[in-house]
């Protein structure tokens, strides 16, 4: 049982004395972990609460180097506490569990895991986790000191999300070498202290819901393409927070926006290839998510604020699939009552509005792209330790989707989100239920990769957190496909409430959009908006949005929104935006008379879809762009 | 010394047939080896806390699958997972096989199925119980008698 040294003895004894906190409900193996630990010279703390953890971690940023958690915990889910350490603390998490299920392994690395361990644990492998610790200092060091260094991977999460971040990361690291410079009082800082990857100690900043807020708000006012680490930090003001702290923050920022609208995009997808319901469902997700964006959405409101909550809510927007972002774009009536929704809690007010969206006969895919969200809102209300966002009710799932395209979704909406909209209803993801959101995005995510329908669900959550962790990054690649898919989807699939906009619909061409959608989830827009340029007698506004999290910058999205939205053309539906980030919403009365009775072969249709565009692993960039144009072509 | 060898033979034995009848599996022998002189009781320490949790989550169990006006299987399959995980840490091998068996049932919905793991459950940590108590107690007079615990590979 040697433990290797990393590096040399002049430096500290690292990996010996490593500091890991432990945490595990049951006694048995919190203290076979402890002694193995032990015997690998780490030092270790133990506790059996997660809430007793947070405190630990919380309550001094440096105190640990490692955490290692058990999944199943009474007091709070292993991948809530997962998420939460990524995001305030930015500490490498192992997971530890005695079911070494492919879903769950899945879970834990889309939820920012750095390491999955199956009980009983061997010290074998608890020798080697001190790789995890280093590989996070180098990175952060590289990523963020070395000019150049375009295409740094990114630690753990590599494949799409890393490929999709070049472009930024070549922009932001040109950037800041020129801000370095600037700043060199600033690098000297922390530059020291980068040399010694093993031993740096930097002071670890803690991303507290505030101060994620007011990152958030300085990212929105920026534009998210704008949004440099610089600027980002000047507009924050605050103290001991360093360029490097933004910078890093940032990129994980990005990297949990990508996977959010690729998981949004995958969700259209799916609803797309489900019928109807799904994109209600997607809707919905994005509503959901769009707590923020009713703000945006209100006609009469489109307040600043709801831009600003707009990273959230431009996640969301984005992810949720047209849904969501043609609410942003377009105040769709649809979307404002989410917002009330979402602010009352209360999807009844909303209800009415929502009829559009639900999706007719979605019994089935509502119940898969509703129930999910509402479930997991569920669960994660009462599992999770996450402040729940009382506001919005849990609706059942079979409620929320009413054939008829009810006022369900609103409380679909309202539900699902509410773990996520909770925060969002605020219109500040940012809020510290933000990190609730976030986990709830977590979990919902997760659902996502698991189910297609949920991933609508998921995705307005994702979107509601903007200040997703880093570990939502993680499941950027799962989400892209999904997102993609959703995105696609999304466009049909975003309708706003027929009633709101006084603009026939037809469930014809809603439901062949969908189709479109769900079949083009890969090419996103193109084919189906080929298709859905023919079936929509409006201007459905298809927003496209690009994977890329730059192109979220609300300002960007929701200005030639509005305007269009609070056209009353018969068509009720915007006008083919394509924000610059290539938003594309297709915006599609949802009518009432979905059925799902093709759900089964859709279904199938869309696991397809989704498989290719898994498999192609498109990037994040760009994917969503080329439909929104082609859409606009068609309409 | 002649006692000591005879009990060191005697728990040799002992441990091996424990291993032969499945009893324990190899994660025992690797907590045996952990077992140091800084640690002296480790072994002693995890089983007395294994059989611990192992009671209080078959009570968790019984209470859950008694309720007459519906079980929460969710609850049931939750303690048999931990369960499942602690016997797994400790090596308790036939404990754990029938949770594997027993979250089958769970996710069955099955009451019957689950009832009668429960049974088997509780039977096989009754017997667990015993016979690791009998090696402590065997090992306590090694160390009495002046001899070391010998590690059976």
């Amino acid at each position: 049982m040697t433990v290797e040294r990393v590096i040399s003895e002049t430096k500290d004894q690292f990996p010996i004395g490593m500091r890991v906190l432990a945490v595990d409900d049951d006694p048995t193996c919190l203290l076979l972990l402890d002694t193995l630990l032990r015997r690998c010279q780490y030092n270790v703390t133990t506790t059996s609460q997660a809430i007793t953890a947070l405190k630990l971690l919380r309550g001094n940023k440096n105190k640990f180097d490692l955490v290692i958690s058990d999944v199943h915990m009474p007091d709070m889910d292993g991948f809530k506490l997962l998420e939460l350490v990524g995001l305030e603390m930015d500490l490498p998490v192992i997971m530890l569990s005695a079911n070494g299920d492919t879903k769950l392994v899945m879970k834990g690395i889309t939820h920012g895991a750095c390491d999955y361990l199956l009980k009983p644990v061997r010290i074998e492998e608890l020798q080697n986790i001190w790789q995890h610790v280093v590989r996070r200092k180098k990175f952060d060091q590289n990523d963020w000191y070395n000019s150049g260094s375009q295409d740094k991977p990114h630690m753990g999460s590599g494949e799409a999300a890393g490929i999709g971040k070049v472009d930024q990361n070549g922009k932001l690291n040109k950037k800041r070498k020129d801000q370095n410079e600037d700043e060199d009082e600033e690098c000297d800082e922390n530059g020291h202290d980068n040399e010694d990857p093993s031993t740096q100690k930097k002071p670890r900043v803690v991303w507290s819901v505030e101060l994620h807020r007011k990152f958030v708000a300085a990212v929105n006012q920026l534009g998210i393409d704008k949004a440099v680490p610089k600027k980002i930090l000047e507009l924050m003001n605050v103290e001991k927070l360093t360029r490097e702290n933004v910078a890093s923050h940032l990129q994980k920022f990005r990297l949990y926006l990508k996977r959010i609208s690729y998981v949004a995009n995958q969700q259209a997808h799916m609803v797309a290839a489900l019928g109807s319901a799904d994109s209600t469902y997607l809707r919905m997700g994005s509503l959901n998510g769009l707590g923020d964006f009713h703000r945006l959405a209100g006609s009469d409101q489109l307040p600043n604020a709801g831009f600003r909550s707009f990273p959230p809510s431009g996640v969301l927007g984005r992810l949720n699939t047209p849904a969501g972002l043609g609410i942003h774009g377009l105040p769709s009536p649809g979307m404002i009552q989410l917002s009330h929704v979402q602010n009352s809690g209360n999807a009844g007010n909303d209800q009415s509005k929502l009829q559009s969206f639900v999706i007719p006969g979605n019994h089935n895919a509502n119940i898969l792209l509703g129930m999910p969200m509402s479930l997991e809102l569920d669960q994660l209300q009462n599992n999770k330790g996450v402040r729940h966002i009382g506001e919005l009710p849990t609706a059942d799932n079979t409620t929320v989707f009413p054939v008829s395209g009810s006022l369900i979704d609103a409380r679909v909406a309202g539900c699902s989100n509410n773990p996520l909209l909770g925060v969002t209803s605020n219109s500040l993801m940012l809020e510290g239920s933000s990190h609730q959101a976030i986990l709830h995005a977590t979990n919902l995510r997760d659902s996502v990769s698991t189910m297609v329908f949920q991933n609508g669900n998921t995705l307005s959550d994702f979107n509601c957190i903007a200040p997703a962790s880093n570990q939502l990054r993680d499941s950027k690649s799962n989400l892209q496909g999904q997102a993609s898919l959703i995105s696609c989807n999304a466009g049909p699939i975003i309708r706003s409430d027929p009633q709101e906009w006084n603009a026939p619909r037809k469930d014809a061409p809603y439901q062949s959009n969908i189709m479109c959608c769900s079949i083009n989830s890969s090419i996103p827009v193109n084919g189906a908006m080929v298709q859905l340029g023919q079936c929509l007698d409006q201007n459905n506004p298809v927003f496209h949005r690009n994977m890329d999290l730059d192109s979220i910058g609300p300002p960007n999205f929701v200005d030639p929104l509005s305007i269009k939205h609070n056209k009353g053309e018969s068509s009720a539906m915007e006008p083919l935006v394509i924000d610059k980030e290539g938003y594309l919403i297709v915006q599609q009365r949802p009518q009432g008379s979905y059925i799902p009775d093709n759900i089964g072969p859709l279904g199938d249709l869309a696991s397809a879809i989704m498989k290719q565009d898994q498999d192609k692993g498109k990037p994040a960039d760009g994917d969503f762009g080329c439909n929104a144009y082609s859409l606009r072509n068609c309409i | 010394m002649d006692i000591a060898n005879q009990l060191q033979r005697q728990f040799m034995d002992y441990s091996t047939s424990l291993h032969r009848e499945g009893f324990v599996d190899d994660q025992f022998t690797q907590l045996q080896k952990l077992q140091d002189e800084n640690s002296p009781d480790f072994v002693v320490e995890v089983a007395s806390l294994f059989f611990e949790d192992c009671e209080k989550l078959i009570n968790n169990m019984a209470r859950a699958l008694e309720q007459q006006q519906g079980v929460d299987f969710k609850q049931v399959d939750a303690s048999v997972h931990q369960l499942k995980g602690s016997s797994s840490s400790i090596g308790a091998m036939r404990v754990k096989n029938v949770c594997i068996a027993f979250r089958s049932f769970c996710e069955a919905q099955n009451r019957e199925g689950c009832l009668r793991c429960l049974q088997q459950v509780t039977h096989e940590y009754s017997l667990l119980k015993n016979k690791l108590q009998t090696l402590f107690r065997l090992e306590k007079q090694i160390l009495a008698a002046g001899g070391s615990i010998p590690i059976v590979e």
